[in-house]
């Protein structure tokens, strides 16, 4: 009994079985939701956001902010596909590292302007948000890159079908399973959780600010190119406005996992199953007949409870251990 | 003694010498007095690139495009003051627009379209403010959540319509002039309204609790300043004046779509920043962001005059919003080396 209690108090076991009676209560009204097709098509869905919120929680777990994601998604998606374009022979692994690099050059400016130019993540990503979505209409002057235009092979890159599981997903798990040990048990992850709790304490153990924001910004920028190269392949199209918007999505996915807005606290394994949290809700809103412009709505609906509920849970918390403490 | 004397009046004499020259220095790296002189510039450049830019009717005309901007910046001044930040704003024009939109498609009439949109920007601010301030959670987080809540309400019910049915006579607040002048009334409404928060910031103790606040939250909390009640009011007031905007804006354009002043918010934060408000709180005035906002207006118009494209501006917007925070950091370290070296000779 009381280790049932234990496991209640984690908060992915939590989030896993919110997910688990959503579902089901979707299932009761559309019979074949949770089906072994439809679930694998969520996964699929919900691929690319697992992997950029993993960079966005780097970001937040320092107690900072990237509002640029969706920018530099469309920027590098964006410069992925013309090279396809214009370059049909380059083959497709070639135009995914250009992805990530270009992700990985536009994360590392955000990285530079915070760490030497000590401009606050907010603003700096607020800047950039809008230069580089602003430079992404330079560069395609206005047009798309559309299905005709991209090689067959480039839009194939997230599907192919190993195991069962598509290519998108394949590098999502890998990508997850990369970070989750990054995070855990290598020196510069630790680093970033330090600066995370007290950056005061941290730098006198010797952790570099600077080093730890060019890291985070870094890893964001090139998830995000991994994720433009994947999203403009996926939906064969790079349009100017790629995923706009998208970096609520992914301070979303944290905030339901339990990742502390201020930082310092949080883990990937909560962030993915936020990131399927809202997958599920996303593919179950045309099913439950909703229209999709709800989607927005819903969305600051859930972010503005999880974020009530994990400040009175850690305010419920704090006064146990007052009255511990008093005892 | 005597040596003491000449010693004295030696270094009063050097220091009068220093005195002007540092007195050039400071005014030109005092920030606002570095946008007078970029304005200034700017309007010297534009002039002589266009024979348009330098016209009274231009330049009248040309306020409507960035007045709503500056309202905004207004009571976002407040808000930065004191350590805060909101990303909503241009959410909660969406909502109030919206929901004078729906006022006025059941018939109601121009006064109570506006009581309404004034109302709801006031009531969005005030949720802003509660899960802020009563929950405790931080600014940014809050009010990028409510900005989808905002929108999404407006975008759930309008989907891809419009409303674009307004009273007679609500256009003029948007577009109209004042009576016999070429004087637009959005301008002389801004104006008066600035007069209003300057004094507030200036002249009342509110104004000096914002410093004081923004400064150190404990310390002020510790010399009897309701940093809470404050900070909430900010937020209401920022709602509210969004809602003024939305006002202005629907009377201007006459319709409201869910995409309504989408990315203002940035704007207006660009506005405070670059006026030389810290946007770790607790520093700057209200020179700097009046001239910021005719700089950044003025600019726009003049890159529309010699045809520059959309795209470019809001390029040149985030490089502004980037620049305004880091010039201040590089000046500092240029003063301190100056500093140093000045030490290292004497």
């Amino acid at each position: 009994m009381n280790s049932i209690k234990e496991l209640l108090k984690k908060r992915e076991i939590t989030l896993i079985l919110l997910v688990i009676v959503l579902a089901v209560a979707v299932n009761m009204r559309a019979p074949g939701f949770v089906g072994g097709e439809n679930i694998n098509r969520i996964v699929n869905d919900t691929s690319i956001l697992i992997m950029v919120a993993i960079g966005q929680f780097f970001v937040i777990l320092t107690g900072g902010i990237d509002l640029s994601v969706g920018s530099i998604i469309a920027f590098s998606g964006m410069s992925a596909s013309m090279i396809n374009q214009y370059n049909p022979s380059m083959p497709v692994f070639y135009v995914l590292t250009i992805g990530i690099i270009v992700g990985l050059v536009l994360g590392a400016i955000n990285g530079l302007l915070v760490a030497y130019g000590k401009v606050p993540p907010i603003i700096a990503t607020l800047g950039t948000m809008s230069i580089y979505r602003g430079f992404t209409f330079v560069l395609s002057k206005g047009q798309w890159v559309t299905a005709h235009e991209m090689t067959e092979s480039y839009m194939n890159l997230p599907k192919g079908n190993f195991l069962g599981m598509s290519n998108l997903i394949w590098s999502a798990l890998l990508i997850s399973a990369l970070m989750i040990y990054f995070s855990r048990y290598t020196r510069s992850g630790r680093e970033i959780y330090a600066i995370g709790g007290n950056k005061t304490a941290a730098r006198f153990v010797g952790v570099s600010e600077k080093k730890v924001n060019m890291i985070i910004f870094s890893i964001s920028g090139a998830l995000c190119g991994i994720a433009g190269v994947m999203w403009t392949s996926r939906y064969a199209a790079a349009v100017n406005e790629t995923a706009a918007g998208f970096e609520l999505m992914t301070v979303a996915a944290c905030v339901l996992g339990g990742v502390n807005i201020a930082g310092g606290a949080g883990a990937i394994p909560g962030v993915i199953v936020g990131a399927l949290f809202l997958g599920i809700i996303n593919n179950a809103l045309p099913v439950v007949n909703f229209s999709p412009f709800y989607q927005m709505l819903i969305q600051g609906v859930i972010v503005l409870s999880a974020m009530f509920i994990n400040t009175m849970m850690d305010k419920r918390k704090e006064r146990q251990l007052l009255n511990r403490r008093s005892l | 003694m005597e040596t003491n004397k000449t010693l004295a009046n030696e270094s009063r004499l050097v220091d009068e010498n220093k005195g002007l020259k540092n007195k050039i220095i400071t005014l030109v790296t005092r920030w606002e007095g570095m946008l007078a002189l970029i304005l200034i510039g700017m309007v010297i450049v534009f002039s002589n690139i266009t024979p348009y830019f330098l016209d009274y009717f231009n330049l009248m005309n040309a306020t409507f495009t960035f007045m709503e901007k500056a309202i905004l910046a207004l009571p976002m001044i407040f808000v930065i003051l004191s350590g805060d930040i909101d990303i909503s704003v241009a959410a909660i024009i969406a909502l109030s627009s919206f929901a004078m939109g729906f006022g006025s498609s059941m018939g109601l009439g121009t006064g109570e379209i506006i009581i309404i949109g004034v109302i709801v920007g006031g009531l969005a601010g005030a949720f802003n403010g509660l899960f802020i301030i009563k929950f405790g959670i931080p600014p940014i987080a809050v009010t990028l959540a409510s900005l989808s809540l905002f929108r999404g309400i407006s975008q759930a019910i309008l989907e891809d319509q419009a409303f674009t049915k307004y009273p007679e006579g609500f256009s003029y607040f948007g577009q109209g002039y004042i009576k016999g002048t070429l004087i637009p009334f959005e301008l002389v409404f801004f104006l008066i309204l600035a007069a209003g928060f300057a004094y507030v910031l200036h002249k009342t103790s509110y104004g000096r609790k914002l410093y004081a606040i923004g400064n150190s939250p404990t310390a002020a909390r510790f010399s009897g300043v309701q940093v809470d009640r404050i900070r909430f009011t900010n937020f209401v007031l920022n709602g509210l004046f969004a809602g003024v905007v939305a006002v202005l804006l629907t009377s201007r354009i006459g319709s409201t779509r869910p995409n309504i002043a989408q990315g203002w918010e940035l704007e207006a934060i660009t506005l405070v920043v670059l006026g030389g408000v810290s946007i770790t709180g607790g520093k700057g005035n209200i020179v700097g962001v009046l001239l910021s906002i005719f700089l950044i207006g003025y600019l726009k118009f003049g890159m529309g005059l010699i045809n520059m494209s959309a795209k470019v501006m809001i390029i040149t917007t985030g490089f502004l919003l980037i620049l305004a925070v880091l010039l201040p950091v590089i000046m500092d370290s240029v003063k301190k080396a100056n500093k140093l070296r000045y030490q290292r000779r004497s």
